[in-house]
């Protein structure tokens, strides 16, 4: 037998650190950060059935947005049918969809009721129609998508503050779908076909 | 005044280190928290466009599925020429196989989560629309209606 105490010898710890640190390093490695972005939409339903039907819409409720394959982009709806540049397509999508003056050649507004808020007048019938040829680059469309996606909620945010008193993001889920109701997106895509392409 | 003088050798005290080790897995825990490891290889060369205020962050990776397009990369180039191409999970393939991949995709997710399942188009700026249009089109048949267009936020202005 020893002497009565021992004292138990400490362990070496001095390399957990650099063992954490390889640890650390490979996770550092391998991780990815980047939080995936984007501008969401909606594709319309796929019906095989339906034939091109000739759907009835005012020419004042319609608003043609063309980017052909030199990747100009032309508008034409009540007041306006030139090319323009991305910069000017938000403000006269805002023009178009909202209608402050009440043009005559630009949609008509009508008493549209909205659950769980009740009867707005607001241009529902309008249709931006969004066209574009087999070779027009994608980054232009996705200008021309994202332009268009910003005037329908710079025009959300001036109602939701109008009639709410708030911005657009602050209100709660009920009051955001409501603003929607209001102005809600109705950019619809035509099918495929070549535009201007020798055939 | 010779209260103050140090006199003569004066040993430097040595920093304790017992620490350091709990500092460090603290950091390691937090990476091991948000890694997620990189599941695919990426064949194709993409630059996703950028856009402002509209882009929104996705949240909830496990609902979205990621489609690419883009010229394939230098390494891929002689095999499959510089023409834009799709790639879906490891390999590139026709439009054709989109409607396989969003059933198998679908498969893969949760009951209740199947109806919010979206698709990211990881898009090169390059590419033409014709590609694209011909994915949507797949994407419409196979009922995979919520769509991302993935892009990044610009830097602020």
């Amino acid at each position: 037998m020893g002497k009565g105490k021992r004292k138990v010898p400490g362990l070496n710890q001095s390399s957990t650190a650099d063992i954490s640190f390889i640890l650390l390093i490979f996770f550092l490695v391998t991780t990815s950060m980047d939080t995936d972005s984007g501008l969401s939409r909606r594709l319309p339903e796929w019906d095989p059935d339906a034939v091109e039907q000739e759907m009835k819409i005012k020419e004042r409720n319609v608003m043609t947005v063309q980017v052909n394959k030199n990747n100009e982009i032309f508008v034409k709806n009540g007041v306006i049918n030139r090319v323009i540049e991305v910069s000017e397509l938000k403000d006269i999508a805002k023009e178009f969809i909202a209608n402050p003056d009440d043009n005559v050649n630009l949609p008509i507004h009508e008493e549209y009721d909205i659950e769980g808020y009740g009867v707005v007048f607001t241009t529902v019938k309008h249709v931006i129609s969004l066209q574009t040829d087999r070779t027009t680059n994608y980054e232009v469309y996705f200008q021309v998508q994202h332009e268009l996606s910003k005037a329908y909620s710079e025009l959300r945010d001036a109602w939701a503050r109008k009639t709410f008193g708030k911005h657009f993001v602050d209100l709660d889920e009920t009051q955001q779908s409501v603003v929607k109701g209001v102005y809600s997106n109705k950019i619809s895509e035509a099918e495929p076909k070549q535009y201007g392409t020798a055939q | 005044m010779s209260k103050f003088r140090s006199n003569g050798k004066r040993e430097m005290p040595e920093l304790n280190t017992s620490s350091l080790p709990d500092l460090i897995f603290t950091v390691l825990f937090f990476f091991m928290m948000v890694t997620s490891m990189r599941d695919v290889e990426v064949k194709v060369q993409v630059k996703t466009p950028t856009g402002g205020s509209e882009i929104e962050k996705l949240e909830r990776k496990s609902l979205v599925s990621h489609i690419y397009i883009g010229p394939p990369s230098k390494q891929y180039r002689a095999i499959y020429g510089a023409a834009p191409r799709i790639q879906l999970n490891d390999y590139f393939a026709e439009p054709e196989a989109i409607r396989e991949f969003v059933i198998s995709e679908r498969e893969s997710m949760y009951e209740k989560d199947k109806p919010f399942m979206k698709m990211s188009l990881k898009i090169d700026q390059g590419v033409q629309m014709g590609i694209v249009t011909d994915v949507k089109q797949e994407l419409r048949k196979a009922r995979a209606l919520n769509i991302v267009y993935s892009a990044g936020k610009e830097k602020k202005d």
